[in-house]
């Protein structure tokens, strides 16, 4: 228990009776953090909030966190934090904001010294340290949501199945193919396979960092199960570097074909589908 | 027990699954399929498993068997219309089907089977089966 009804009571007293004070010193310390990140208004304004809501549930007995007279306080404060986790302010910054209670309300204590203030303060900072790994809590959760939320829409935007041609589709790969990425991409290829009824897919990996045997496993997964479906997989974009690793690890790609570019795999296709091509027939003249 | 039918096109045998396939109709449709294909002399076998939401590896293995009597049968076997589903779980379950042709659709398979017929070149453009019941001893 962080603190008792009494010391709770002394506390909102000296809370109530020096509102601007603390939160002027309050926001005076975040500030000095944030260098300019925040305008004054801004912080005054979350300085108000956060004191009244405090004051708010001392005044209705809480003495700890947990407990039911503070919901709104841990709101507030949740609030407060998963704001502050949204506008990229660090860890440290965001506890700051909490542990600045302590220093504004030193300030006002150091011009009433009285008997038991001492005890009054040690509470007090006790509470705001629950208030603080609270924050702290709530900051962790809201990145970690972030993240998640960024990586699903990663996986939504960075597998396109395009056309090229009539009867040819291409997936441009983009990025690092992990296993949960291999299976979308191969999913998302095939239904389109079966909804254009194209006999002809090109895997594009220029955009692909590394290709090593699991990312090769993937995609020579992808072609076989389009071969059992019936079309034709072509992989093209495969760069210098990329093309002495697959060599070095002995990846074999057996009869599927591989092109440099996506241009050539093009070509090789159309070629496939009977379609002359404009350098063809140049090089015939020439 | 149900039995898959076997619908005659031109030169081409057609089979159509709607059915899940038990291993009796398996079983079955090899029989009736190899049967069909000497009464008939056809030199194409399209199998349709669009409708098959599931195939095991007993399918899986009926399917190459089908595709190897029919080419002792000198006729060209070609799988149509299998999901996207079933192609990932026979990769993940690493039956790649080997020495079976595959088209998207049946219309796409037709075109396979014809081309084929083309690049071997023998008995010219003529395909029809009664020319090739009555040449036959």
């Amino acid at each position: 228990m962080a603190l008792n009804a009494d010391e709770s009571g002394r506390l909102v007293d000296v809370l109530s009776r020096h509102v601007d004070r603390i939160t002027r010193r309050w926001a005076e310390v975040v500030a000095a953090q944030l260098r300019g990140r925040l305008s004054q208004a801004e912080l005054i304004r979350q300085g108000q909030e956060l004191h009244r809501a405090l004051l708010d549930a001392l005044g209705k007995g809480a003495v700890d966190l947990t407990s039911e007279e503070a919901t709104e306080l841990r709101a507030v404060l949740a609030e407060f934090s998963r704001g502050q986790a949204r506008q990229g302010f660090s860890a440290t910054e965001t506890a700051t904001g909490v542990f600045a209670l302590k220093d504004a309300l030193l300030t006002v204590l150091d011009s009433d010294q009285s008997e038991g203030t001492l005890r009054d303060y040690v509470g007090f900072s006790a509470l705001v340290d629950q208030m603080g790994l609270f924050t702290f809590e709530t900051y962790v959760r809201t990145r970690e949501s972030l993240i998640a939320d960024q990586a699903e829409q990663l996986l939504e935007l960075s597998t396109p199945v395009v056309k090229l041609w009539e009867g040819v589709v291409a997936v441009p790969l983009v990025g690092t193919l992990d296993s949960a990425r291999a299976q979308v991409v191969m999913e998302r290829l095939l239904q389109t396979l079966v909804d254009t009824g194209s006999p002809y897919a090109i895997i594009d990996i220029t955009g692909v960092p590394a290709v090593d045997t699991q990312v090769a496993q993937h995609i020579l997964k992808t072609v076989v199960a389009a071969r059992l479906m019936g079309a034709d997989c072509i992989i093209s974009g495969i760069r210098p570097q990329i093309a002495q690793t697959i060599v070095a690890l002995g990846i074999e790609f057996g009869d599927i074909a591989t092109k440099a570019s996506l241009a050539d795999a093009l070509r090789h296709v159309l070629r496939l589908t009977g379609v002359e091509t404009g350098r063809r027939q140049s090089r015939r003249e020439a | 027990m149900e039995r898959v039918p076997i619908l005659k096109i031109g030169d081409i045998l057609l089979v159509s699954i709607q059915v899940d396939m038990s291993d009796q109709t398996a079983v079955a449709l090899q029989e009736d399929l190899a049967e069909r294909i000497v009464a008939t002399g056809c030199h194409g076998v399209i199998i349709d498993i669009t409708a098959l939401d599931i195939v095991d590896s007993f399918v899986g293995r009926m399917l190459s068997t089908i595709a190897s009597i029919s080419r002792v049968l000198d006729a060209e076997t070609v799988v149509v219309g299998m999901r996207p589903a079933v192609a990932i779980t026979l990769v993940e379950l690493g039956l790649s089907l080997n020495g079976i042709r595959t088209a998207l659709n049946v219309e796409r398979g037709m075109e396979l089977i014809a081309a084929e017929r083309a690049d071997q070149g023998d008995d010219e453009f003529d395909y029809g089966p009664d020319t090739e019941l009555t040449a036959s001893p």
